[in-house]
């Protein structure tokens, strides 16, 4: 005789907007509830305490206030460079090495030419080299994908240290001071190739970009005919060929744009935010951004919210951790098991759960 | 004499939904003999002998295998019992070897049950006992020395080493087979066992069958090729329409006697047909080949003309070249030899053959196409109506942007007209019942404006209601000149609908008839004509292609003249 | 002549700490798992190994190797094994996406690691350097007599256990997944999911095993670098990209853990070829650093022209199955 299963699970026919959100808001409030536990095992500090601290780390100050909102500008730039890709089902592991050619090309234009060309002209070059970077490093796995089926997910990822060791490559050549190992802030003093202040805010250019980004992808991968081929195709391959569509000519145009877009998100923390270029200029963001597109299903705005989200714990965590003494990784821990939670939750959502009765 | 049977089953009713797929059915297996489970596709033998294999279980009625009432709840209780189901689709690992995959997951309680099990007796007991003391280590040797002896035994030929992804059909089916023995099933269930075969190998299967039964084995053959059974089986039963008809000793069974049983009388479904008017040339084929990846012609020198304003049914037993023949016109499946030519009416005719979708529609031939896998192929199920509406015409307009006003007023127009149960055109079809899927699918395939409308079992596993609504669509377009090309595996349906009806046989376009006068056994000859006519042919492609490559066409055309004109 | 010897050792030495990984994460793809979570699960493993052996340390007055030895490795065995199941649960049955759960678990662990070894000695009260010189001692210990014959002592015979133990494993894997029913069972799962469970096979039970040991596995190679590499001291990000190195490397092997025996030493060779090439300069360096990652696309892409089947990746890795959405 066969045992049945205690619990028996179905998929659900629908689910309401309201009950979705609720399912994700208990799984947050489990989440911050574990990760009370876990901070008050460690340092015996008042739950509500580390939450007023979290909400100080993040957005106790104006100068902190503006970390926070510039950190997370990047991580959702790169999360709606990776949308249409995973969209289309396609693993763009590779993020972070797209993002890091970007960067490299920006910082290789920003230190070569930063005296010669007139600032407006340098910053238009930076952005279409980055762009250009970020589309190559994209398109090479995806040609391989689409005429030889190579596994795009190892291949993206290999690529990423490719491109980290193509970064300490030029950095020997850049490094300044001499012997430093590495870039330093580049044109600290002519602040050329650096976007530019704009009413008194060092981030104005950076918004405007991001901004514009978001709604952008919104529309794109909404209302435009580009964006229903890539949903086609990430839906079934068979259905996109009997829709007409080119599958090879949609994967590559839109890996061309994704990795152009993660080239463009290096540009911004080259020319933006860091003014520097190294290994660490990504950051491990090209890997959390993906994180961040997936659990907001490819929605640009829902991304916003979400990458703040976890700027705003991550700002939060160095803060607690600074103030004990403690190692600032502890954001990635309470990240990560936040994002065990959410993505945990994601199948109360697509399922319906049962106590089993005595149908077979 | 008493008799205990392998298997006997008493009145057994599965539905699905609303849909009963077996109706108080009874059936017995004697000890040692083969029986042939006869019927078309639809009928219900695969229901049948799947509850005996453990992967439906019925609703009503009971089971015992030798002499004892059982309960078969998942395929290992049927496996415990002795029984061993071959699928049509083979489950097998493509990368490890024959060996490998015949003793995959036995583990010591395969074991176990099967010391228990006295009487089981031959080479497998006797190795189950040397194996008990090296469980876990595969001493691949002995296994490879238990399965040359199984095949030597029953005259399978098989290479124990040889990968599975390096076999042909019939190998791996022989691999299933000995799979089933080498585990110690006494009872073994074929489903449909030579769709996938030429005659040669059909033939060395039955070979081998029959050393099976000589040796005690009790055998369930499922087929709707008659010769076959008559071929190889001792009794035969026949289902229609998932009702038992009758069980007949093979001895006494003619062709006749057993298509008369299988397809029944002429059932009266009261489809309207209408006149054709004034047919016009729309679509020819010549030759159309196309070529599995195997080597093998899934569609084999088809010749075809299809009129505007006509019904053109297709015919055939399931994988006789449907699927191949509609997607190798709708630039979906590549063609490797003949042409396919439309016909605009007053501008010059148009080769379409190796376009693909987007090619074709450049041309401006307005083709549309229903097919089988609706939510695979046809719709995106995670999709609102109002999106899937423009799957096909998208890209219409200049503009980047999708116009969505368009495809949502058709959306809603479809939805009303075709009376579609759904909350909103904005929730997505995946979640629609299956005759509202259908209707969206042909709503939209409709609105095109086609030339050419081919639909592929458009009523398959739909309501009664929604398929006379589909019925009575196919009827509009033809009245409106469109050239309908149908598969439908139902013989009544085709025969009310269709103004002609091409029978397709193994890839081949075995006979075309007029749907008016078409009598069911004449169908049914045809639908099994190549085993009858060619099966003594070599199956070499370039003497394929000649012979049978000319009388298709002769078939195709010397019967055109009776329809439609 | 002591270059090359050197040279080896070294490479041996990076080597080891990968192919943990690699064999960690070919035992859990077999099951048609695609684990991306590896490199957070080796942090996890090599933190837990130097938190159990400082905490013994800290709290005996005579510590005794051995059994820091033990208590390292339990520690670090259960750390690592945790994340496995952490990444079980929610792949396997919450259904959640193989490579999202997978990076997911990687900032989990990376910051895991990382954080503890950093804090750790706050933690303990504020006692300073982390030590433990005992447990790593003993890992280090090599093997006695025979190291000491020259030139072949010093190449084969001066590791600690842990090298030793990778290359058993990696024999004792490759004798489990070829030659014993389980681990035909295994591949069968990982690569056709439905034909497994239609022979009975219980590919739920077999996935969380393979997951589970194989992020055990994975978790001795974090153990080795804190304890045998780096002597029982934790750097920030120490691993630098190990973690990923050892996913490249299951590649590389084709999936075949006695492959990995010498593309781990390959690997190892080349992370540190630039150091033994004289005349280098240091840009020219960095580019042989990248030898590892190219050579492995290399291989990626060659098999994917060449198509030969026993060369692939599983068939269902990375693929969800569910009895009930056939």
């Amino acid at each position: 005789m066969k045992k049945e299963p205690f619990f028996r699970m179905s998929k659900r026919e629908s689910i309401s907007l309201w009950k979705e959100a609720l399912i994700y808001v208990i799984s947050v409030f489990l989440a911050l509830i574990v990760c009370a536990g876990v901070i008050y095992a460690l340092v015996q500090m008042n739950p509500i305490d580390v939450y007023k601290a979290i909400f100080d780390g993040a957005l106790g100050s104006k100068r902190r206030i503006w970390i926070t909102v510039r950190d997370t500008l990047t991580l959702l730039c790169i999360g709606i460079g990776l949308a249409p890709a995973f969209k289309m089902r396609f693993w763009n592991i590779g993020a972070e090495g797209q993002i890091l050619m970007g960067g490299v090309a920006a910082a290789a234009l920003m230190i070569n030419l930063g005296d010669t060309v007139p600032n407006v002209l340098l910053i238009l070059l930076m952005l279409v080299a980055a762009i250009a970077a970020g589309m190559l490093w994209g398109l090479i796995p995806t040609v391989f994908k689409a005429y030889w089926n190579t596994n795009e997910t190892l291949f993206t990822l290999m690529l990423n240290y490719v491109a980290m060791q193509v970064v300490t490559y030029c950095i020997i050549f850049w490094e300044n001071p001499k012997g430093s190992n590495s870039v330093g802030i580049i044109n600290q003093t002519t602040r050329a190739g650096w976007l530019p202040e704009m009413f008194g805010n060092d981030y104005f250019w950076n918004i405007v970009i991001v901004a514009a980004l978001t709604i952008f992808m919104f529309v794109y991968l909404r209302y435009s005919k580009h964006g229903y081929e890539v949903a086609v195709v990430g839906e079934s391959e068979r259905t996109a060929r009997y829709a007409g569509i080119n599958v090879k000519k949609v994967m590559l145009s839109t890996m061309a744009l994704s990795g152009a877009i993660c080239g463009l998100a290096g540009f911004i923390i080259v020319s933006g935010s860091g003014h520097t270029i190294s290994t660490s200029t990504a950051d491990g963001r090209g890997f959390t951004a993906i994180i961040v597109a997936w659990l907001a299903r490819f929605n640009s705005f829902a991304m916003v919210l979400i990458a703040f989200g976890i700027v705003f714990m991550e700002k939060g965590a160095i803060q607690i951790a600074s103030q004990y003494g403690l190692n600032e990784e502890a954001s990635d821990v309470l990240l990560g098991i936040i994002l065990f939670f959410i993505l945990g939750a994601e199948f109360f959502i697509r399922y319906k759960v049962e106590r089993n009765g005595n149908k077979k | 004499m008493e008799q205990t049977y392998a298997i006997e089953l008493h009145n057994i009713t599965k539905r699905f939904g609303s849909v009963t797929a077996n109706d108080k059915v009874s059936l017995t297996l004697r000890k040692g003999e083969i029986l042939c489970v006869l019927g078309e596709n639809g009928s219900g033998k695969t229901t049948l002998v799947n509850m005996i294999s453990g992967i439906y279980y019925p609703e009503e009625g009971k089971i015992t295998v030798d002499g004892r009432e059982v309960r078969i709840r998942s395929p290992k209780d049927s496996f415990d019992l002795g029984i061993g189901m071959v699928h049509q689709h083979f489950k097998l690992v493509d990368i490890l070897t024959a060996a490998e995959n015949i003793i995959l997951g036995l583990q010591d309680e395969v074991e176990t049950h099967s010391e228990a099990g006295e009487g089981r007796s031959g080479i497998p007991a006797l190795k189950r006992l040397r194996r008990g003391a090296s469980r876990q280590v595969i001493d691949m040797k002995r296994v490879v020395a238990d399965i040359n002896a199984l095949t030597e035994k029953y005259g399978f030929e098989l290479d124990p080493y040889q990968k599975i992804y390096e076999m042909s059909v019939s190998q791996k089916q022989t691999v299933e087979i000995v799979k089933m023995l080498y585990r110690g099933a006494r009872i073994l269930i074929l489903d449909e066992p030579t769709a996938v075969l030429t005659p040669q190998e059909a033939d060395r299967l039955f070979a081998v069958l029959r050393n099976m039964k000589n040796d005690g084995c009790s055998i369930i053959l499922i087929t709707h090729k008659l010769h076959e059974v008559l071929a190889v089986s001792d009794r035969v039963s026949v289902l229609r329409k998932g009702h038992y008809i009758d069980t007949v000793n093979t001895s006494e069974a003619t062709v006749a006697s057993l298509t008369e049983m299988m397809v029944g009388a002429k059932v009266d479904l009261n489809i309207e047909r209408p006149e054709p008017k004034n047919p016009v040339k729309r679509l020819e084929l010549k030759n159309v080949t196309c070529t599995t990846k195997d080597g093998l012609h899934s569609l084999d020198h088809a010749s075809l003309t299809v009129y505007g304003g006509e019904i053109l049914g297709i015919a055939g037993i399931a994988g006789s070249g449907q699927k191949e023949l509609l997607e190798a016109i709708a630039g979906l499946e590549p063609v490797s030899e003949g042409t396919v030519t439309f016909y605009p009416g007053e501008n010059q005719p148009r080769e379409i053959t190796n376009l693909d979708v987007a090619g074709i529609r450049k041309l401006g031939v307005r083709l549309a196409f229903v097919p089988e896998d609706r939510l695979g192929m046809g719709l995106v199920g995670s999709m609102d109506m109002t999106d899937n509406m423009m799957l096909r015409s998208y890209r219409r307009g200049r503009s980047e942007f999708l116009d969505r006003r368009t495809p949502g007023k058709l959306a809603e127009k479809v939805k009303d007209q075709l009376e579609i149960v759904t909350p909103s055109i904005s929730a997505p079809v995946g979640r629609m019942s299956g005759g509202n899927v259908q209707k969206v699918l042909v709503g939209r395939e409709i609105a095109q404006h086609p030339k050419v409308l081919m639909v592929a079992y458009p009523t398959r596993g739909i309501d009664i209601n929604s398929s006379y609504t589909i019925y009575h669509l196919l009827n509009e377009q033809k009245e409106h000149g469109v050239a309908v090309i149908c598969v439908i595996e139902d013989l009544d349906v085709l025969m009310e609908l269709c103004d002609r009806i091409a029978v397709l046989c193994g890839g081949q376009i075995t006979g075309i008839v007029d749907g008016r006068t078409a009598k069911k056994e004449e169908l049914g000859v045809l639908m099994t004509k190549h085993m009858a006519h060619l099966s003594d042919e070599e199956p070499v492609p370039e003497e394929r292609s000649q012979s049978s490559g000319a009388s298709g066409i002769a078939s195709g055309q010397d019967r055109r003249g009776g329809a439609g004109k | 002549m002591s270059v090359i010897i050197i040279f080896i050792q070294k490479a041996i030495m990076q080597g080891m700490g990968i192919l943990f990984g690699a064999l960690g994460e070919i035992l859990t793809e077999k099951s048609g798992n695609l684990n991306l979570g590896i490199p957070g699960i080796m942090y996890m493993g090599g933190i837990a190994g130097l938190m159990g052996a400082f905490f013994y340390e800290l709290g005996t007055e005579n510590p005794n190797p051995v059994l820091g030895l033990l208590i390292s490795f339990l520690c670090a065995l259960a750390c690592a094994m945790l994340g496995g199941l952490i990444y079980s649960v929610l792949t396997i049955s919450l259904r959640a996406n193989q490579n999202v759960t997978g990076l997911a678990l990687t900032i989990f662990g990376t910051g895991f690691g990382n954080f503890f070894g950093g804090s750790v000695s706050k933690l303990a009260g504020g006692v300073g350097q982390i030590s433990v010189s005992t447990t790593a001692g003993a890992f280090q210990t090599k093997i006695p007599v025979l190291s000491k014959i020259p030139v072949l002592g010093d190449i084969l015979f001066s590791y600690g256990f842990l090298t030793y133990l990778a290359i058993l494993l990696a024999f004792a894997l490759s004798f489990f997944l070829f030659r014993t029913r389980s681990g035909l069972n295994l591949r069968a799962v990982g690569e056709n999911p439905g034909t497994a469970d239609a022979a009975g096979i219980s590919e739920t039970k077999y996935k969380y095993l393979a997951t589970c040991i194989g992020a055990g596995i994975a978790g001795m190679g974090g153990l080795y670098f804190v304890m045998e590499y780096s002597g029982g001291t934790w750097t920030n990000n120490g691993f630098g990209d190990r973690g990923w190195l050892a996913v490249a490397l299951v590649i590389f092997a084709m999936w075949r853990p006695l492959n990995a025996i010498w593309g781990s030493v390959l690997f190892g060779a080349l992370y540190i070829l630039y150091l033994y090439i004289p005349g280098l300069g240091r840009a020219a360096q960095e580019i042989f650093k990248a030898l590892p990652y190219l050579v492995t696309i290399l291989v990626l892409v060659v098999t994917s022209f060449r198509k030969k089947k026993e060369n692939q990746p599983p068939q269902g890795l990375g693929v969800p199955y569910f009895r009930e959405e056939r």
